[in-house]
């Protein structure tokens, strides 16, 4: 311990920030912003039967956030040892951490990793341990390139560990690279890094956006590969996973818990780090702030910025528009840390993230309405092509509830995205296959993973991408469509606002112009006066439906 | 008797390039073709006999000629003035049943001894088109002297002729002489297991037909830009249809290849390591011929049955992988599975008939209506067609012959 000061006050420099906010929405309501892609839209949504959902304003960041990673290094929770205490010369020691898919959008230097990666390889030193390795915990992702992992790490990290090969990416079809461990009860596979898998020691690193991250899963699909993850990556347990965010009902979790074990009874020890961030996506203060206030708290100043930046926007080709959006980083503030065994460590990450994201709603709706942004954990510095506008509307948007979905059964989803038929080749060269090929066949997630999966998975061009250029693996359009598995299954219908209409039908979607048609369409199921929730999101939230 | 007659006329011609570079087909209505009145053609020789057509179908280099695209490699090989068409039913003068199988050879020229390709039957490599006692023209539709099917009646040599079986429809018979093509074009193909057709137009789709006809366990891939085209591809035996622009992608993931892209490990797909043991082109355009230079393994071959013009190409895959490039033009003689010679036109009406090919045929047109029936015929895919035929039968010139 640096200081006798508590590590984990927090800065205390705003206003108490106010909880979530559901807007019962009436005549003298304003439009509600709406995200479309790296756009934006004002919407009027209709009295009477809307609603909105606005997500909690940030918390506060900690003051310290360099003393509290030492104290948590230090006074770790559950079983487990300090880990100074953890650390002798001669030991082998794996650093792993998560990728470029957290968070979202990337955040401003210094990056939490690189705090807390600084902090441990500071103990490692003193300890005398001269074989680290530090590994991006990608699973199948994408590499991430040197820019992104210096931002990741830092540069002094970076440049004292890649050159000598000490620093990379996880490579989970590198034969000689990976093992599996065993078996669980339930006959699933659980592959595993063969270099953490051989450490005497695994210090995990995380940052914790969403409920679904950390704990187990950090290491039992973050250093795994296709062997594992095809046990829960599957479209029956994404359908019994009643939300994937909501541990108590997500089969996924449950899966990766049961991984965890045999990775733990295989003897490989894991000191998990995680941390926990406010929603402070676009900032207090500054050009995009006004994104995370309630329209009707808009002053002139505000009111002036949006649409200067609308229109802004609106003249701007799409790939200027990306670039600039791209280049945006978040200046989250961490809320929380803790470190130890993982299990316990996770429980109070997860009290943590909903500490900042739970909002509590009464009751389902006929329709749910969400503009999705231009970013999801698969298109950093990419393409949002429409396999994860499909992903990031009914995957992520839609499962972010704990005990039912915001929308009724046979209810319908309304998303506001350009949805271009756009793909990254680099990054998606296997979406665009998936789309091209697989979704011309069928949009059945059962008859594509029956059909398709195996096929893709074991493509070798797609493996060799995968090894040596920045491509996510062959299989990884398949894992985005079955995230919207259940709630393809809940649904009756799904519409696309402002989306490319060849694109939409080519996932068995319905497109229409605005969003006053696609109420019209969305009559034809739930009939004329549906009820309406919007969902404020970004700034992330978690609703709390009873 | 009515006919509609393609004359020489620089102007018109060029008029014709023109307006079919707007809109295909319009060269029809600007161009040298004009429907006239014309005297029956005279019998060029003893055995010769009047065709009165019934349908007489609207082919892709007919089209060609129409808007002034077609090459000038053509020239010396027709005589002016014409009556286009070639892809005949019709009826003898003592009402037998006929389709015509064009190709104006050494036979029908009346020249003896025959070119050794006409001695082997294969009348689509005819040496001597030029020569004999007829003006020049490789077929019936673009010599002067036997006249053409876009006509109530033309001249033909028995030797052209075969007739109809009682069985098949008019609007089947007169699909023989293009499946004639494909299966020609497909038997060039024989023995690869893995095949990519490229384009699904009347040419690609009988193509798809002999090809699955031929070879049960092949695995057929083809492109198809428009949605009936797709259905019908793959009723007519293609395991997998893909649009065009997908082509290489699509046979990159069915053979099993890998992509090489201009930009190491990009993602894109340039061309394959590997690749398909054939591709039948049933476009003939630049980029058609790229894709297959692209998509074809080495050692492969490419068949070219879609008429090309001036195309330009990167041959150096050709030349780095031994690709083979050959043409595939009309039909002649086959060898059958048990080395017995067979004519092309027997085993097209044998295919016509089993894979219902008379479903081709899309809309007919009186000979008055020529320009729609030409733009209807140059716009086919978007509009939903496939093969668009003048319908003499109820022309009455054809009963006052």
């Amino acid at each position: 311990m640096s200081s006798n000061a508590d590590p984990y006050k927090t800065s205390n420099k705003h206003l108490a920030p106010r909880p979530g906010f559901v807007l019962d929405v009436d005549r003298s309501s304003p439009p509600i912003l709406f995200h479309h892609g790296d756009q934006f839209k004002l919407e009027k949504l209709p009295a009477g039967r809307s609603r909105v959902i606005y997500p909690p304003e940030p918390l506060e960041g900690l003051a310290d956030p360099e003393g509290a990673i030492r104290h948590a290094l230090a006074n770790p929770i559950g079983d487990s040892e300090p880990l100074a205490a953890l650390l002798h010369p001669d030991m082998k020691l794996t650093i792993a951490f998560d990728d470029i898919s957290l968070p979202l959008p990337p955040m401003r230097r210094p990056d939490i990793r690189q705090r807390i990666i600084e902090a441990v390889l500071d103990l490692a030193a003193e300890a005398g341990v001269d074989d680290v390795h530090l590994i991006a915990a990608l699973a199948i992702h994408r590499r991430m390139t040197e820019d992104e992992l210096r931002h990741a790490v830092g540069d002094r990290v970076y440049d004292a560990f890649a050159p000598s090969g000490r620093l990379y990416n996880h490579d989970a079809e590198d034969p000689d690279g990976m093992v599996v461990l065993g078996e669980t009860p339930h006959g699933e596979d659980v592959q595993f890094s063969r270099r953490a898998a051989e450490s005497d020691l695994v210090v995990y690193v995380n940052i914790n956006i969403v409920s679904m991250d950390g704990g187990h899963k950090s290491t039992a699909t973050g250093l795994s590969g296709y062997t594992s993850l095809r046990h829960h990556h599957n479209v029956h347990t994404m359908r019994n996973s009643t939300s994937f965010m909501d541990q108590k009902n997500s089969a996924l979790h449950a899966s990766n818990w049961r991984m965890g074990e045999v990775i733990r009874d295989a003897g490989v020890k894991i000191f998990q780090i995680e941390t926990t961030i406010n929603n402070n996506t676009f900032g207090r203060t500054g050009p995009l702030s006004v994104l995370q206030k309630r329209e009707w708290e808009w002053n002139a100043k505000d009111r002036a910025s949006f649409i200067a930046m609308q229109k802004g926007l609106e003249v701007l080709p799409s790939k200027s528009r990306r670039k600039i959006f791209s280049s945006w980083q978040a200046p989250y503030e961490m809320t929380s840390i803790q470190a130890g065994e993982v299990e316990a460590v996770h429980e109070i990450t997860t009290a943590n993230v909903f500490k900042q994201q739970s909002v509590a709603v009464e009751g389902q709706t006929d329709i749910l309405t969400m503009g999705l942004p231009y970013i999801c954990p698969y298109n950093v510095n990419s393409i949002m092509n429409p396999i994860l506008v499909m992903c990031l509307g009914l995957g992520y948007f839609f499962n972010m509830y704990r005990g039912k979905p915001l929308v009724r059964e046979g209810g319908v989803l309304i998303m506001s995205h350009p949805t271009p038929w756009e793909f990254h080749p680099v990054h998606h060269p296997s979406y665009i296959d998936f789309f091209e090929e697989v979704l011309a066949d069928t949009t059945d997630p059962i008859e594509i993973e029956r059909k398709y999966e195996k096929k893709y998975a074991e493509d070798e061009w797609y493996i060799h991408l995968y090894r040596n250029s920045y491509a996510y693996h062959g299989v990884h359009p398949f894992y985005m469509w079955y995230w919207g598995s259940h709630a393809l299954q809940h649904l009756g219908r799904v519409i696309v606002v402002g989306g490319d209409p060849a694109a939409v039908q080519r996932m068995g979607f319905q497109s229409a112009s605005t969003l006053q048609d696609a109420l019209e369409m969305a009559s034809d199921v739930v009939g004329p006066q549906a009820t309406i929730t919007h969902v404020k999101n970004p700034p992330i939230f978690m609703s709390d439906v009873t | 008797m009515k006919a509609l007659q393609f004359k020489r006329n620089i102007g018109r011609y060029a008029a014709a390039r023109i307006a079919g570079s707007f809109t295909p087909g319009r060269g029809s209505s600007v161009g040298p073709l004009k429907l006239a009145d014309l005297d029956a053609p005279e019998m060029p020789g003893p055995d010769w006999v009047q065709v009165r057509p019934r349908l007489s179908g609207i082919c892709g280099s007919d089209l060609a000629t129409i808007d002034g695209r077609s090459a000038r490699y053509f020239e010396p090989l027709v005589s002016f003035p014409f009556v286009p068409g070639h892809e005949v039913v019709g009826d003898l003068t003592d009402g037998t049943r006929v389709v015509l199988e064009p190709v104006l050879g050494c036979v029908s020229r009346n020249l003896d001894p025959t070119c050794p390709s006409c001695a082997a039957g294969h009348l689509g490599n005819c040496q001597h088109t030029t020569f004999g006692n007829l003006e020049p023209g490789i077929q019936t539709g673009s010599c002067h002297d036997t006249g053409g099917g876009w006509a109530t009646a033309f001249a033909a040599h028995p030797s052209q002729l075969h007739p109809v079986a009682d069985t098949l429809s008019d609007e089947e018979a007169v699909m023989i002489e293009p499946t004639a093509c494909g299966v020609h074009a497909a038997l060039k193909a024989q023995g690869a297991a893995t095949i990519a057709i490229l384009g699904a137009g009347t040419l690609g789709l009988v193509t798809i037909a002999a090809l699955r006809a031929q070879n049960p366990d092949a695995q057929i891939l083809t492109t198809a830009r428009y949605p009936h085209q797709r259905r019908l591809a793959a009723q007519l035996g293609a395991d997998h249809v893909v649009a065009p622009q997908e082509i290489r992608r699509a046979a990159r993931r069915h053979t099993g290849s890998r992509a090489i892209s201009l930009h190491t490990d990009d993602g894109a797909v340039d061309r394959l390591s590997g690749g398909v043991d054939a591709v039948v082109d049933c476009v003939g355009s630049s980029e058609s011929i790229t894709d297959g230079l692209a998509i074809t393994r080495p050692g492969g071959r490419i068949v070219l049955v879609g008429m090309p013009s001036q195309v330009s190409l990167e041959l150096t895959p050709l030349w780095h992988r031994e690709i083979q490039l050959i043409g595939a033009y009309t039909y002649g003689t086959e060898t059958a599975a048990d080395g017995t010679p067979v004519r092309t036109f027997d085993l097209a009406a044998d295919l016509v008939s089993t894979a219902d090919l008379g479903q081709l045929v899309s809309a007919v047109y009186p000979l008055n209506r020529y320009q729609d029936a030409l733009e209807h015929a140059a716009g086919a895919g978007r509009r939903g067609a496939v093969k668009i035929a003048f319908d003499l039968r109820s022309e009455k010139e054809r009963d006052q012959l």
